[in-house]
């Protein structure tokens, strides 16, 4: 192994290797400034240049500040890329500006906690809902396109449970049948048409991959400009689920929402078509129904708790 | 030499990373390649069209797992959960070793999804070695690490990344991914002399290489894997090679990525060094 090189000079502790990393990372993933830059006073107000010599050498081209925020940049370019990949809706509906603003917020608030930037957006129809000056005056379509792109990322690579069929239900009794739904798909109620406007809207493709290769380019200048008309306020109501690997947005009606909401907050198949239903005279349109849900294997076996998300 | 304990005993030749503009091309046409790379971290979801295309993959193809997300550098607890994920997957294309890359990533529960170069100290060196025991202990396969490219120097550092990275393999006893376009692109950021690199590395231990493009800036030069190999990385493999012997290759083309054919082209240009080295070897002395 490498003899020692660093006679008198003092050794580097574990405890002061994490100090260094927790330093290092919170310059790294500090938000840049409307220029995309690093920000030029550090959180105590120092100078950057000042706190950036502390660790970092210079060189004879690039000084301590220029080549750590070579990496802030590069942190929050392949941040906003992702959210570009997974929002290109709510970018639409906001604008570049607003939603770069909308993401440098919720980012901040809402740093990466997992190993997969796949994850990293699960927080932000609830980050809306908080703050709604981010995305007025438009807030109401951003919250639904928010929970509805969501969506479409669990219903990507979600995971799969055993489909029940028709078969299982033939001879069950109503009031004792509890099923869920897969955990992949998502019912929404929205106060836009916002699965016409996503089709009209996206390019075919799939979540750009992980890789150590690095854009020089901003989101800014990395991006072609989409224009597609704002949708109209319309109540609907979707699936957003999976079939044979594709992604699929269905449409349902009120009663079909309230049947598979009350069904997978753990109601019995007699209850939820109670709920759904002020007129009990329709068990030809329900056969139907289940039928086409249990072909597109949309129903598990209960599971304990609400699996798919609601609303 | 090139067929060792820390690539699973494999000489797999010329690869090419598996990238989707090419999934319907390989697909469809199944062209011949020796082998793909995957990035684990795309592939370790539950369900959907990435595991569909990756078991048609692995029907035809040998594929060989690299990750971006294991930070071996980092001081945090190594999430259970993600290597239990990663041995699934693991299982699923048999892959014969696994690599990811010497560097820091997150600190305190928070990601950075950055490949950070880690200070060159031997407590980092200890840190990072133990790490990789413990992935390869829960993995159960061998492990090689790669070289990044960088763009920051620590004051901290105590060694030279070549001494770093053979402080780590020899503590944890695993193998190196040697990138020789990373080591291009660290050089003229740090102006150290990449032969020194490459002659200084533990050369039996090499289990795999990496080549790819890069992009000249004014002031440095960013990996950015959009561009054919540039003549000094031809230069600094061709020499890499004679001192580890013909190693399996792996071209990256990560951005800006060219049709199925070219990206192979490309990779295929390293036939003639291997091919040479090969050659050599085989004279009687």
């Amino acid at each position: 192994m490498t003899q020692t090189r660093t006679k008198g000079k003092h050794r580097q502790t574990l405890a002061e290797l994490r100090q260094l990393q927790r330093l290092a990372g919170a310059v790294i993933m500090r938000p840049l400034s409307r220029q995309w830059r690093m920000q030029r006073k550090w959180t105590d107000n120092r100078d950057m240049r000042e706190v950036t010599a502390e660790f970092i050498k210079p060189n004879s081209r690039l000084s301590s500040l220029e080549r750590i925020e070579i990496y802030n940049r590069q942190y929050w370019f392949r941040l906003i890329d992702s959210f570009y990949d997974d929002f290109p809706g709510l970018r639409a509906i906001l604008g570049r500006l607003k939603f770069n603003r909308l993401a440098r917020e919720y980012l901040t608030e809402h740093p990466s906690t997992s190993f997969t930037m796949r994850n990293l957006g699960r927080f932000l129809p609830g980050f809306i809902e908080k703050h709604a000056d981010l995305v007025e005056p438009r807030f109401q379509l951003a919250s639904d396109m928010a929970r509805f792109e969501w969506a479409q990322v669990e219903a990507f690579d979600g995971p799969t449970l055993p489909p029940v069929t028709v078969d299982d239900l033939l001879g069950k009794d109503p009031a004792k049948i509890r099923l869920s739904l897969q955990p992949y798909m998502s019912v929404l109620q929205l106060r836009y048409p916002l699965d016409d406007y996503l089709i009209r809207l996206k390019k075919p493709g799939l979540r750009g991959e992980a890789s150590n290769a690095v854009e020089e380019n901003s989101p800014e200048k990395s991006r072609v400009k989409r224009r597609s008309p704002i949708p109209r306020p319309r109540e609907t109501f979707v699936v957003v689920h999976r079939l044979d690997n594709s992604l699929f947005y269905k449409r349902i009606d009120r009663q079909a929402y309230r049947l598979l909401t009350s069904l997978n907050r753990g109601a019995t198949l007699g209850k939820a078509i109670k709920s759904a239903f002020s007129d009990p005279r329709a068990p030809e349109l329900i056969r139907e129904w289940f039928k086409t849900w249990t072909e597109l294997g949309w129903f598990c076996k209960r599971q304990f708790g609400p699996t798919v998300a609601v609303g | 030499m090139p067929a060792n304990r820390f690539n699973g005993f494999t000489e797999l030749g010329i690869g090419i990373g598996l990238r989707i503009p090419h999934y319907r091309h390989i697909l469809s046409k199944k062209p011949t390649v020796d082998w793909f790379e995957i990035i684990s971290e795309n592939y370790m979801c539950d369900a959907g069209r990435p595991l569909e295309v990756l078991d048609d993959i692995l029907e035809q193809y040998q594929v060989v797992q690299h990750g971006v997300a294991l930070y071996f550098g980092s001081t945090d607890p190594i999430d259970r959960q993600q290597l239990k994920r990663l041995k699934v997957l693991v299982k699923r294309t048999n892959t014969p070793f696994l690599s990811d890359h010497l560097c820091w990533g997150s600190v305190d529960g928070t990601y950075t999804h950055d490949l950070l170069p880690t200070p060159y100290t031997f407590a980092s060196a200890r840190n990072t070695a133990r790490r990789i025991r413990e992935v390869r202990d829960f993995l159960e396969i061998p492990l090689i690490v790669e070289n990044v490219s960088s763009y920051a120097e620590f004051h901290a550092s105590e060694m030279t990344e070549w001494e770093f990275l053979t402080e780590v393999v020899e503590r944890a006893d695993c193998g190196i991914l040697l990138d020789v376009n990373n080591i291009y692109v660290s050089s003229k950021n740090h102006g150290f002399d990449p032969y020194d690199y490459l002659n200084n590395v533990p050369h039996e231990r090499v289990g795999q290489m990496h080549i790819a493009g890069h992009t000249k800036y004014e002031k440095y030069v960013l990996d950015t894997h959009d561009h054919p190999v540039l003549d000094p990385v031809w230069k600094m493999y061709a020499h890499a090679i004679r001192k580890c012997g013909p190693t399996s290759t792996l071209l990256e083309w990560d951005a800006n990525i060219p049709s199925f054919e070219e990206v192979h082209r490309e990779a295929l240009k390293a036939r003639k060094f291997l091919d040479a080295v090969t050659e050599t070897a085989a004279q009687p002395a």
